[in-house]
């Protein structure tokens, strides 16, 4: 991994050329992100880890030979020997070796099925492996199939084994951690931590057993595999497989074999240059022993590439010591640790804040001072981590203990970071270049600053800070964040809302003149755009103006609203009906299915629970929805920013589990919030127990039935970010629940950005969830009543909208495909057939002739619109 | 080139490559619409006219270079400094009217082959008919 850095670095400074480097590495592969390894179970994709710009390796100055170990240095002639026998010179040799995971020497330590927890290849085997067995574990018998889950059991309850733990349950098997010390990352975190570690590990359905120490590892009678482990407390442990993570050993062969000087625990001894005793040999990265000691952590690594890199360019860079700040990259699992985590300072003295309930433990280790910040401990909530750490050394503002409280109790003083704070450790950056990538290089956002500087691209545990700091100094040099929607309107979505509402405004032209930004030396704000009238639109739709495409608000609607249709790619449009919490009668089924057929439309059930119809053309549209609404369906607003659905399970009427009427609440929530128009779409879902089929937290608003009512949920998203759903209120009566909901998303309708969904709004809302429970539950605001109401005034006026849009041919005439030619089909749509139905051509499809014109349907009756009749001269 | 406006000369329009195309009434202000247009080298073209508050009326190609549909028509009209626009409905690139003009790639190339920008088109409105001329 360093060793990549050290290329980039030395490639990036040597502007004149003078270097050129050959890099030999044993693995078949380009340099990979080993700290992202246990990716490799999600992307599949050895590619996917490789690390920095490909291009590098193109450079015509760098050379990789891959699956190239080499075998014997000669210091003396300053030559490398390959495993092929080539010899290679060098002026300088840096060693970047890195470590090999240790064996400890326990008696069947080799044999199948004990793995370590290293390389690509390590991951692929395991991988493999676990597959194996579950495939083996799986028993058809005339009583049924059994499934035996596999066992698997890692030794080393440290950062990697803990990680290596959570791969092996993402891999569908058992795990138990096996621990020969008295608690888990007991290099980083102190007791207290561990043991509310131990508690957040269980929990993920992980073992684990401490104070351990394995004997021996013993076959299996039959297989002669892996089978069981036995302890030196007596006990034992069946599995199928088990992965050492019992720490790693510097890779210094090549560096004995040439007579450099090694560590006492290994390691090529080097000075704070990075230099071994012989002038042109350099160790980089977890061989070099320095300071003393190898460090196991890819940011001092990194730092040492740097430092080499600057000293072979005629540099004067020195190792400044190490960061050993840690975090684990668990999903669901926040610990984190820096500095003097365990108190070892003389006179240090520690601040501690648990809550064994939620399964947090916080500690700060401070100077005698009580000001001076040495280090500290975080598990189970690792928020404070990211601003603390940078901190480090350095005097905290005010009370050290506020910085533990939860967030909106304490109160903590707001940090403001030095500039020469380390912000990003693993790549070294500190506040004052983050800073200076917006002040100096125009970067505008995070995902500029992090190309800019490289925070936050390796673990990513600083993006939260990269992030703040980002935008708080993008708001000092007054750059954007700024909340205007748009060059038309400097108000935020939410303070438009507001002022439209209370200045009682109906349409876009009477709000712009009244609100728009004029420009200067323009003589008016200018007609709005497809930013700000889209919002205007959803903000007019949710003050109940009538009909979205009544008058001037048509001219407001996004394509998809404006044809009450989802776009797709090749410009025609999906229709999806209705189905209040998924449930559809056989007749509604047999009507989708015919309407389908003699349109010639795609068909396929969402992830939303209901029916889409692809491929509809803007003229087929009417006819299409006559056909629905005639047979009682109604528009499902797949197209607006507006709920979408109410995904339901079956529920007490069928399931043998079920508490509550799961589909009915669905319904009649469905039926209630039908066309409420928000800032961004709304989802909800409807669970009838606790095994939550309905997947009812993943959503804008979960409801999850108990014995005694109803438990809401608010806030889960899907999407980019996906975040569960936070308990808003418990075992409420159905009245309370509609009351709850009305009010929850009426605020959120009135408060939240734009394409704000209810997640970061929950998380940005001042106060967060407390503060909208005080809201919506105890109406501390005193707005309730007016929430009600509002959510009155959007049942009662609901109408469906292709209903009204069939009934005046002034909206339908909006639906020809061309104004002289209001009935033909767009001369370019083509398809290809695929699986039984159609899809749209490929460029190559279409311009090789493949597509076949029959799959354009003709309209099975007459056109409803009255397309305008007009003479035309030849 | 630029759109005229309906107040120009009614003797234009009887040239080769005007094509009358609809009623001025037929186009809703500032909500486009799409028509076929056949242009004097026999080449049936889709246009996108936009009909704006003033009465103006712009025509540019309905092909969307960045996504490759034919869909311009059913953009969002706005202004950007005061200039009238249209953005694409499917990946929002944003366009000048009277010029077609692509003002903000919104971060994307067009299609292989496609110009970034659209080819717009001269547009008379006379006796309340809307004419564009292709050449
Ligand atoms: C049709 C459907 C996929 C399918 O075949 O299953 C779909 C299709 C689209 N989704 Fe979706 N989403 C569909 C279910 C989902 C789900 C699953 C669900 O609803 O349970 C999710 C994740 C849940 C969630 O929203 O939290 C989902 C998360 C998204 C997102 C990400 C939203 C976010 O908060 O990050 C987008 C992008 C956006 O809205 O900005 C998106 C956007 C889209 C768009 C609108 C993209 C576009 O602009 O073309 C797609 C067009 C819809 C259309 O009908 O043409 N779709 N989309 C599903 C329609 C469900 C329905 O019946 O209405
Ligand atoms: C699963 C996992 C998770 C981790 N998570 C983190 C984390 O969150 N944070 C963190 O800071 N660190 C983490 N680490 C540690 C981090 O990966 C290492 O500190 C880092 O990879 C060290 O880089 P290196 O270049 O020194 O060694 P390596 O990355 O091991 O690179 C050395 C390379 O040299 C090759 N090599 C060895 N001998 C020869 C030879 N004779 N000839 C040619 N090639 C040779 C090896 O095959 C290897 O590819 C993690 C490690 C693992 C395994
Ligand atoms: S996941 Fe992406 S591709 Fe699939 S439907 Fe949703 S938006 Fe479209
Ligand atoms: S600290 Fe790891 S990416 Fe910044």
């Amino acid at each position: 991994m360093v060793a990549q850095r050290f290329v980039e670095a030395l490639r990036a400074r040597d502007a004149a050329g003078d270097w050129r480097v050959t890099v030999f590495a044993e693995e078949p592969r380009k340099p990979y992100d080993r700290v992202g390894l246990t990716r490799y179970f999600e992307v599949r994709d050895a590619e996917e880890l490789t690390l920095g710009d490909p291009a590098l390796w193109d450079d015509p100055l760098v050379d990789l030979h891959r699956d190239c170990k080499v075998e014997a240095i000669d210091r003396e002639a300053r030559t490398v020997t390959d495993r092929l026998g080539r010899v290679h010179a060098y002026d300088e040799l840096v060693l970047a070796t890195g470590s090999s995971a240790a064996m400890p020497p326990i008696d069947g330590h080799d044999l199948p099925g004990v793995f370590v927890y290293r390389t690509i290849d390590d991951v692929a085997a395991l991988r493999g492996w676990v597959e194996a067995k579950r495939e083996a574990g799986h028993v058809e018998t005339r009583g049924g199939v059994v499934e035996r889950p596999v066992r698997g059991a890692v030794v080393g309850g440290g950062l990697l084994g803990l990680e290596a733990a959570g791969a092996l349950k993402a891999l569908g098997a058992q795990a138990t951690v096996i621990q020969f010390g008295t608690h888990l990352m007991d290099v980083q975190i102190d007791l207290g931590g561990g043991h509310a570690l131990k508690r957040l590990i269980n929990d993920k359905g992980i073992s684990v057993r401490t104070d351990t120490a394995t004997k021996s590892i013993r076959p299996h009678r039959r297989t002669g595999h892996v089978g069981r482990m036995d302890f030196a407390d007596g006990g034992r442990l069946d599995v199928d497989v088990v992965v050492m993570a019992t720490g790693v050993r510097p890779r210094d062969e090549l560096a004995r074999a040439a007579g450099l000087e090694v560590g006492e625990r290994g390691g090529a001894v080097v000075d704070l240059t990075c230099r071994t005793a012989d002038e042109h040999v350099w160790a980089i990265g977890e061989v070099a022993c320095i300071e003393g000691r190898c460090l196991g952590l890819v940011a001092p690594g990194n730092t040492m590439a740097e430092v080499v890199a600057d000293r072979l360019l005629g540099g004067g860079a020195t190792f400044p010591g190490a960061d050993t700040a840690t975090k684990l990259k668990l999903s669901g699992v926040d610990v984190a640790s820096f500095g003097d985590a365990h108190g070892r300072t003389e006179k240090s003295v520690e601040i501690v804040w648990a809550d064994p309930l939620r399964g947090i433990y916080s500690k700060l280790v401070m100077a005698d001072d009580a000001r001076t910040l040495l280090g500290g401990v975080f598990v189970g909530d690792a928020t404070p981590y990211a601003s603390l750490r940078p901190m480090l050394g350095a005097e905290l503002p005010g009370d050290p203990s506020a910085f533990l409280l939860p967030e909106g109790t304490g109160g903590a003083p707001a940090l403001e970071l030095p500039d020469d704070a380390n912000v990003c450790s693993c790549n070294n950056v500190s506040a004052g270049t983050i800073r200076g990538a917006v002040t100096e290089h125009d970067c505008t956002d995070v995902a500029g600053v992090k190309a800019c500087t490289r925070a936050g691209t390796t673990c990513g545990a600083c993006l939260p800070l990269v992030t703040k700091l980002t935008k708080a100094e993008l708001t000092k040099a007054g750059v954007e964040v700024s909340t205007a929607l748009c060059e038309h309107f400097e108000l935020s979505r939410a303070q438009l809302f507001d002022a439209v509402r209370v200045a009682d405004l109906h349409t876009f032209s009477e709000i712009i003149a009244r609100f728009g930004r004029v420009p200067e030396g323009a003589t008016d704000a200018g007609r709005g755009c497809d930013i700000c009238k889209p919002t205007v639109a959803s903000v007019l739709a949710s003050l109940g103006n009538g009909h979205i495409l009544a008058g001037e608000q048509a001219t407001l609607q996004d394509t998809n609203d404006h044809m009450l249709a989802n776009m797709q790619k090749d410009g025609t449009y999906s229709v999806v009906p209705r189905m209040p919490g998924g449930e559809v009668t056989p007749e509604g089924l047999i009507v989708v299915g015919q309407v389908a057929k003699d349109f010639g439309l795609y068909t396929k059930i969402t992830g939303g629970q209901r029916i889409d119809m692809f491929g509809a053309r803007v003229e087929q549209l009417p006819e299409i929805w006559r056909r629905l609404v005639d047979a009682g369906f109604e528009s499902g607003h797949a197209y607006g920013k507006s709920l979408r659905t109410v995904k339901s399970c079956v529920g007490s009427t069928w399931c043998r589990y079920g508490v509550q009427d799961s589909v009915g609440m669905a319904v009649e929530l469905e039926l209630r919030y039908r066309g409420l128009r928000s800032p961004h779409k709304l989802k909800l879902g409807v669970s009838g127990c606790a095994r939550e089929c309905a997947e009812a937290r993943g959503k804008d608003v979960g409801v999850i039935a108990t014995d005694k009512g109803w438990n809401v949920y608010v806030g889960g998203n899907g999407g980019q970010t996906p975040k569960h759903a936070q308990l808003l209120a418990e075992n409420l009566s159905s009245e309370e629940l509609l009351r709850t909901i009305d009010r929850f998303l009426m605020l959120y309708i009135r408060t939240a950005d734009r394409l704000q969904r209810t997640a970061p709004w929950v998380e940005e809302y001042e106060g967060g969830l407390e503060a909208i429970r005080e809201v919506v539950i105890e109406d501390s605001l005193g707005i309730g009543a007016d929430l009600d109401a509002a959510m009155a005034q959007h049942v009662e006026g609901y109408e469906d909208e292709w209903k009204a849009v069939l009934e005046d041919p002034a909206k339908l005439a909006r639906f020809g495909s061309f104004v002289n030619a209001p009935t033909t089909p767009d001369p370019a749509l083509a398809y290809v057939p695929e699986r039984g139905q159609k899809r749209p051509a490929t460029a190559d499809e279409v311009a090789s002739g493949t597509a076949d014109p029959e799959l354009v349907s003709a309209l099975t009756s007459p056109v409803l619109v009255a397309g305008p009749t007009l003479e035309v001269r030849a | 080139m630029t759109a005229l406006t309906p107040t120009s000369e009614t003797a234009v329009v009887d040239g080769p490559g005007w094509t009358a195309v609809c009623p001025l009434d037929a186009l809703a202000p500032e909500r486009g619409a799409a028509a076929l247009v056949t242009g004097s080298d026999g080449e049936e073209r889709q246009v996108a006219l936009f009909r704006l508050l003033d009465g103006t009326v712009c025509a540019v190609q309905q092909l969307d270079p960045y996504s490759g549909a034919n869909v311009m028509s059913r953009g969002i009209v706005g202004t950007r400094g005061g200039t009238p626009t249209v953005a694409s409905p499917v990946y929002k690139q944003v366009f000048e009217l009277h010029t077609g003009r692509c003002l903000d790639a919104a971060s994307k190339e067009p299609r292989v082959g496609l110009a970034a920008d659209l080819a717009s088109y001269p547009v008379v409105v006379t006796g309340g008919v809307v004419h564009v001329g292709i050449g």
